[in-house]
């Protein structure tokens, strides 16, 4: 039964995220056969997908969308072309042998959660390779890194995995925000979401900017100089992970964006030149470090960035051979670094060490593994009639064609390419060659879910060799047409021209391979000495950088939040004058002031009132008595607005009044001050200056408003509008309860919030208080419950 | 505060003290007064008491944490105004019954409602706080 793409699409991207929410409860049903379980899910992607291989190949492409946020003009919509759908299933194929894998390597462990962060990695990369929309192309690339952060923590104990973690998050969640304003550039230009309806950006003028972004967004996520410290690190994640993640799939996403960008961004030569370089540079740079290494798995690693370079460097050489040699290399790369992966998980597993100096002889107790480490090792050295031979064969026949920079590029490639070779081989001889070394435990061979990954990605990788043109057909030339634009027939066969320049350079290789396998030992401490001499690296300026910005958020904060509260008053009210006044100032706006004072006597009284409860909180001796003060002046404003016609707002005045008197007193009196105020005199003048200006402000800004044309529109609303439809005389509380019910709503969830905070403060206050009276013997329940669990 | 006559007094003086307070809310509609006034005075009478009586008398006096009287509140709030969806009318809308009861109109709406939640949100908050500080050893 074939599968129509919506179901497949549905399969692949929606079926693992509910899978990896399901994954705990499958674990506590089934225990540790919960690998084989969850493995069904890619399974059944890969069967969904396969489907569709005959109608991609013969030249079809296929969109599939649904309704997202229709008001934003958003569709979740999938495109399934040549490229995509290669991705795809590699994803998928390799995703069920890592999840087989992971349920043997992490037997015993609770591994629900693990395989459940695995399971939402695959949907999200999965969505990655065939989102269409550029907002979900943002959305699942985002994600992928925020599994790659739960994975590579997955042990979060250790302080190391949860630096590696956060580095890697940082890195590529830095680059995905790239991508969104890459993403949202294209749609200002476009004038839509779907990439594949962008067209041809080159001749844009933002088109500069666009190659920034988005190489940006790529080289972080697929781990280019000089981001690419961060992958090295991210080898603190269980094995699984690094060969998953790290190596076939999730780091792989910055080549797939390289090349799904290529019909809309390549062809010019600042695309084509910059990725030569930083591929380039990266190639070279992984492969010696790589020889640098004792760490089987930190080997592994550093030859993934070479080979993440490699594929860069190809794509952005852009020929059509040089970019069927990167899908060729890309299918070769992931099956036999995947495999390796799993093998170096294996030793690990069966010796107890993954140090390469540590181990030798193996051939013997772990033949399985051996036979696996000799198919892949022979595809990274690139043996015909491998795969890997032939994706060699391809990328040197691409770049033999004698121009300046794509010499250059055969060059670094010759040179890389030997590199990988000498560590391929030494990965083969060194472990499990020779004599047996002891290990930490009796060698002894891995479970059957362990190796079935890399023995079938061997044979894999060897049956493919065999029919490359089958190959070419079904999956390497609908990528490359997908990548190119044009369509492409294939050309790949089973053969080898021997005079042909591709093949002398792959046995240029193989000698200088072999050479630098021979001198291995001398070419590592000659490069540890090196590192030393230099005592400095990317990892060690990621940290001085990450540090530098918490220092320098630590001292701005400290700047502006000192904790000195007269200096918070002092800024708060200066900034009050300076606000009250200012436009006015400015704007040439300050009031004339009052022309006569036509007041009666009792509220000349009134007025007299508020004066001296002012002056005697000023004078007061001790604070108590300015308190009270404070409250004749209060209770002599409210009834002014008693006399001048306001009865509600005096209402209100007078009992906050009481209130105000009755809390500051009980806060004084909790706080242990100085019952009167001995200021120096430097600060009396500064406080007393800045409280007259801002007394001084508000008058101002008070007579300003009332000199102002008074605008009767809301009054008359209110009041011709009260009665009829409010059912109420009093204008201002129908107005707080009707009219803007909604303000007062949110008004008394503030005046809540407000009052759980200053519960919150003064039970802290007390707390810290009593703490430094008594300090409080810590948590001694748990030591009873301790004792009482040893004594039964 | 240790004081026999204000000990004495006090109760009488909370008693008309809330009475007054919820004749304040209730009239708000139409004559100065209202939930936010009134939930003042309501929460000066508890503060009265709880100088006079004691913290813990008072706490006992109000059942819950005053807190749990604010968060009433704005639920009674919210409901007021969700009430109108059964009307199929916006959040918020006023709805009234008017109707005599011997010979006196009276009218129940969802303002009033709203209304009586200001007056425990404002009672419950600054009861809440009130209490807190005069609460000398214990905690809030």
């Amino acid at each position: 039964m074939e599968a129509t793409p919506a179901i497949a699409i549905a399969l692949v991207v929606l079926l693992p995220f509910v899978a990896a929410a399901l994954a705990p409860l499958v674990y506590r049903l089934v225990g540790d056969f919960t690998g084989w379980v969850v493995a069904l899910v890619p399974v059944a992607g890969f069967v969904a997908l396969w489907g569709l291989l005959g109608r991609i190949s013969g030249g079809e492409i296929i969109t599939v969308a649904w309704p997202w946020a229709p008001s934003w003009g958003l569709e979740l919509s999938f495109l399934i072309d040549g490229l995509s759908l290669t991705f795809a299933l590699t994803i998928a194929g390799i995703g069920a042998f890592i999840l087989l894998y992971s349920g043997a390597y992490l037997k015993g462990h609770k591994q629900g959660r693990f395989l459940g962060f695995l399971l939402a990695f695959m949907g999200a990369m999965q969505g990655l390779v065939l989102a269409d929309n550029l907002v979900a192309l943002y959305l699942f690339w985002e994600l992928t890194s925020v599994a790659s952060f739960l994975l590579i923590g997955f042990d979060h104990t250790r302080q190391a995995a949860r630096r590696a973690a956060i580095q890697a998050l940082l890195v590529t969640g830095f680059g995905g925000l790239a991508l969104l304003a890459a993403g949202v550039t294209i749609y200002a230009i476009s004038g839509g979401w779907e990439l594949s309806a962008a067209g041809d950006l080159t001749s844009h003028l933002a088109y500069p900017l666009l190659v920034g972004l988005v190489l940006l967004a790529a080289f972080t996520k697929s781990a280019q100089l000089p981001f690419h410290f961060w992958l090295p690190n991210a080898m603190e994640a269980p094995t699984p992970v690094s060969a998953y993640l790290h190596s076939a799939t999730m780091v792989q996403g910055g080549v797939y964006l390289v090349a799904r960008m290529t019909p809309h961004l390549g062809g010019e030569a600042i695309w084509n030149l910059t990725l030569m370089a930083f591929g380039g540079a990266t190639l070279l740079w992984g492969a010696i470090a790589a020889l640098r290494q004792t760490d089987l798995k930190q080997m592994l690693a550093q030859t993934t960035l070479a080979s993440l370079g490699l594929l860069i460097l190809l794509l952005g050489a852009g020929t059509e051979l040089a970019v069927t040699a990167a899908v060729l290399y890309f299918i070769a790369h992931a099956l036999y670094k995947a495999g390796l992966f799993l093998v170096v998980g294996a030793l690990d597993h069966g010796t107890g060490t993954r140090d390469i100096t540590m181990l030798g002889g193996l051939r013997d107790p772990m033949t399985l593994s051996f036979i696996g480490t000799i198919m892949a090792s022979a595809a990274m050295f690139g043996l015909p009639p491998l795969l890997g031979f032939f994706a060699k064969e391809e990328m040197y026949a691409a770049l033999a064609i004698g121009q300046f920079e794509s010499l250059l590029a055969l060059v670094a490639l010759v040179l890389g390419n030997a590199l990988l070779g000498a560590v391929g081989l030494a990965l083969l001889i060194k472990p499990f060659m020779g004599q047996l070394l002891p290990t930490p435990i009796e060698p002894h061979e891995a479970p059957v879910a362990m190796l079935a990954g890399p023995i079938a990605m061997g044979v894999l990788g060897i049956f493919l060799g065999f029919v490359p043109t089958l190959a070419g057909q079904l999956a390497v030339a609908p990528a490359t047409s997908a990548i190119l634009g044009v369509p492409v027939e294939t050309h790949l066969k089973f053969s080898v021209d021997l005079l042909g320049p591709a093949f002398w350079l792959s046995l240029a290789t193989w000698v200088l391979a072999i050479g630098l396998f021979l001198r291995l030992d001398l070419g590592r401490s000659l490069l540890r000495r090196a590192a030393t001499t230099i005592g400095w690296s990317f990892d060690i300026g990621f940290d001085w950088l990450y540090f530098g910005i918490v220092r320098l958020a630590g001292a701005v904060t400290r700047l502006l939040h000192h904790g000195r509260l007269e200096l918070y008053l002092f800024v708060v009210f200066a900034l009050l004058v300076v606000a009250a006044i200012g436009p006015l100032w400015l704007l040439d706006g300050l009031p004339r002031g009052p022309q006569t004072l036509d007041l009666r006597f009792y509220e000349w009284g009134l007025v007299g009132l508020a004066v001296l409860g002012v002056v005697t909180v000023v004078c007061a001796r001790s604070r108590l008595f300015a308190i009270l003060a404070l409250g004749v002046q209060g209770l002599a404003v409210a009834l002014l607005y008693l006399v001048f016609g306001a009865p509600d707002l005096s209402f209100t005045q007078f009992m906050v009044e009481i209130l105000s008197v009755v809390i500051l007193a009980l806060v004084m009196t909790r706080l242990d001050l100085d019952t009167a105020d001995r200021r120096p005199l430097e600060d009396w003048a500064r406080d007393g200056g800045v409280a007259l200006l801002g007394g001084l402000a508000v008058t101002i800004l008070l007579w300003a408003v009332i000199e102002g044309p008074f605008d009767v529109r809301l009054s008359t609303f209110f009041n011709a509008h009260s009665v009829p439809i409010a059912h109420g005389h009093n204008v201002v509380n129908v107005i707080l309860v009707d009219f803007r019910g909604l303000d007062t709503l949110g008004e008394i969830s503030v005046v809540m919030t407000a009052g759980i905070a200053m519960l919150a403060l003064i039970r802290g206050a007390r707390r810290s208080k009593r703490a430094e009276i008594a300090p409080v013997e810590p948590a001694p329940q748990r030591k009873r419950r301790a004792a009482r669990k040893a004594a039964a | 505060m240790n004081s026999l006559i204000f000990r004495t007094i006090a109760p009488l003086l909370v008693a008309v003290m809330l009475v007054f307070s919820v004749f304040v809310l209730l009239r708000g509609h139409n004559e100065p007064g209202g939930g936010f006034i009134g939930g003042l005075i309501a929460a000066s009478a508890l503060a009265i008491y709880g100088m006079a009586m004691g913290v813990d008398a008072a706490r006992t006096a109000l059942k819950v944490h005053p807190l749990a009287y604010a968060g009433f509140g704005v639920a009674l709030a919210a409901l007021a105004g969700v009430l109108s969806i059964l009307f199929d009318v916006p959040f918020l809308t006023g709805l009234w019954t008017i109707f005599e009861l011997d010979e006196v109109e009276v009218a129940i709406s969802t303002p009033m409602v709203f209304d009586i939640g200001v007056y425990f949100v404002v009672f419950g908050t600054i009861a809440a706080v009130a209490l807190a500080l005069e609460d000398e050893e214990g905690g809030a």
